[in-house]
Formats: structure tokens, C-alpha cells, sequence
């Protein structure tokens, strides 16, 4: 039996190489911080911070949301 | 519908413990404190926007009502930022709960008429009754005045009560509106969503406005007591 991953073309055209996969997780990390530095604040800082209070809120009313949705088998 | 309506005003609990406490110390971690003398840009925007609250506000005052600006201040950012924090979706806001703002308005209202009667008695109790008033009117007079004084905290925090929980049902009813009409014509769902965005602009003046009055309320029955 064979199984076929469906995945996104960009991850397969990447070499699965354990030095490869570091580099990927090394240029991730350089554009992370292009954009946020910690030391002078900015609105990615802060908009990151909401988003997160925005998520534990979700969380947090799950239950009363499931309700709400129009598909009852999830 | 009903119940969900008023689901999002119930007080957070989580496996029975209060999660109202974290939700109400959040808005503290956004006004980060720092001792350097140049700061950076959201520190700074912070410090030069509460500079000119505090003046605008606390100029009216004389040396002794300016020595509650610390708390005055304390008020506006709170009420603020936790009426602005709740036009997030799906937060909590406390102030929509009047327990909490009736715990803020007497205590602060009876600060100020406590610190009047205290102080100046002769004239906080002037103030009951109005300059010119014909004689036959001072008894009527005096009874209003009375339940105009007491009624002072009450109506500060039901109204701020009011307007935020008025608002963010609002949103709630014409955001559920525009979902259910939709499936039925979509040109009065466009109205209805430019109503939305409408409406939650007024929502973020509103957040401002409230913590502005609120406070500014404050300041005035302090001014006439001190």
C-alpha cells in the first residue's frame, strides 16, 4: 500500500537533508527578526501580543462558539 | 440566539478558578514602565500621551486636588485600555460587569465628598443649595440636591456600564445580521457590514470617550471639594 503525501510544492523541492532542514529553520529565524526587533518597540511586537490574547480568548469560549457553527459533525 | 447573545458577558471561569483576575491585570502588561531617560518609540508615545492627560485634566486643580493626578491617571488608562482591549473579538471586557465599576465610582465619589466635608464643610454644604434661589423654593431645592449628590456614583458607573455593554451588543446583533442575510441578498448584507464598520468605529470613540468622562466626573466632584 502506498501512501502519497500531499503536500505544498515549495517543501518538496527542498533537500530533507538534516543540514538542509537547519537551514531553513536559520533563514526563518533571520526574517523573524528583520522585522521585530525587541529593543525599540514596534507594532508587529504589539500586534503580536493581541493576537495572542485574541487566541486564549477563542480558546477559552470554545465550548458556547461550537455552538454556533453550522456543521454539527466537526 | 438569546443566550448566546449575553454568553460573552458572563464571567470567565476556568475549571471553576476565576480567569478574571488574569483578564483584568492584561491591559498592565502593555504599559511597559522604564527608568532610562530616552526611551523607545512605545514607551515614549506612552509617557507623551499621558503628559498631556495629565495637564489637560489636572490643570483645574488647585496644589491639593493635584495630588490625586496619580490616581486620576491611573483611572483614565485603565478604563481606556480595558474598553479598547474589549472590541478585540471574543474578549472579555470588565467593564461591562457593574459590579466592578460601581467599585469604582463610590469609593472614588465618597473620596471626594469625604475629603469636601472634611476640609470645607461650610462650603460642601453650600452646595446644597444653589445661589439665588427664591426663598419658598430652598426646601424642595435642598431635597433634590441631595438625591443629585447621591445619585452622583450611580450614575457614574451605570453609565459606563451601559454604553459599553450597549455597544458591544450592537456588534453582536448587526454582526449576526449581516451573517444571516448573506445567504438571502447580498447588496443589504454589504449595507448592513458598512453599518458594522461604522459602528465599530463609533465602539473604539466610545472606549476613549467613556474612560475621558468617566474620569473627567471625577475630577469635577473632587474640584468641588478641595
Amino acid at each position: 500500500m502506498d501512501v502519497k503525501l500531499e503536500l505544498p510544492i515549495w517543501i518538496l523541492m527542498q533537500d530533507f537533508i538534516p543540514k538542509g532542514i537547519a537551514v531553513v529553520f536559520q533563514k526563518g529565524y533571520y526574517q523573524y527578526y528583520k522585522y521585530l526587533s525587541m529593543k525599540k518597540g514596534n507594532v508587529a511586537g504589539l500586534s503580536m501580543v493581541l493576537a495572542a490574547y485574541v487566541l486564549f480568548n477563542r480558546c477559552r469560549s470554545y465550548k458556547e462558539l461550537k455552538q454556533e457553527q453550522p456543521s454539527e459533525y466537526h | 440566539m438569546n443566550e448566546n447573545l449575553f454568553a460573552s458577558f458572563i464571567t470567565p471561569m476556568i475549571l471553576g478558578l476565576p480567569l478574571v483576575t488574569l483578564i483584568v491585570l492584561f491591559p498592565s502588561l502593555l504599559f511597559p514602565t522604564s527608568n532610562r531617560l530616552v526611551n523607545n518609540r512605545f514607551v515614549s508615545l506612552q509617557q507623551w500621551m499621558l503628559q498631556l492627560v495629565s495637564k489637560q485634566m489636572m490643570s483645574i486643580h488647585n496644589p491639593k486636588g493635584q495630588t490625586w493626578t496619580l490616581m486620576l491617571m491611573s483611572l483614565i488608562l485603565f478604563i481606556g485600555s480595558t474598553n479598547l482591549l474589549g472590541l478585540l473579538p471574543h474578549s472579555f471586557t470588565p467593564t461591562t460587569q457593574l459590579s466592578m465599576n460601581l467599585g469604582m465610582a463610590i469609593p472614588l465619589w465618597a473620596g471626594a465628598v469625604i475629603t469636601g466635608f472634611r476640609n470645607k464643610t461650610k462650603t460642601s454644604l453650600a452646595h446644597f443649595l444653589p445661589q439665588g434661589t427664591p426663598t419658598p423654593l430652598i426646601p424642595m431645592l435642598v431635597i433634590i440636591e441631595t438625591i443629585s449628590l447621591f445619585i452622583q456614583p450611580m450614575a457614574l458607573a451605570v453609565r459606563l456600564t451601559a454604553n459599553i455593554t450597549a455597544g458591544h451588543l450592537l456588534i453582536h446583533l448587526i454582526g449576526g445580521a449581516t451573517l444571516a442575510l448573506m445567504s438571502i441578498s447580498a447588496t443589504t448584507a454589504l449595507i448592513t457590514f458598512i453599518i458594522l464598520i461604522l459602528l465599530t468605529i463609533l465602539e473604539f470613540a466610545v472606549a476613549m470617550i467613556q474612560a475621558y468622562v468617566f474620569t473627567l466626573l471625577v475630577s469635577l466632584y473632587l474640584h468641588d471639594n478641595t
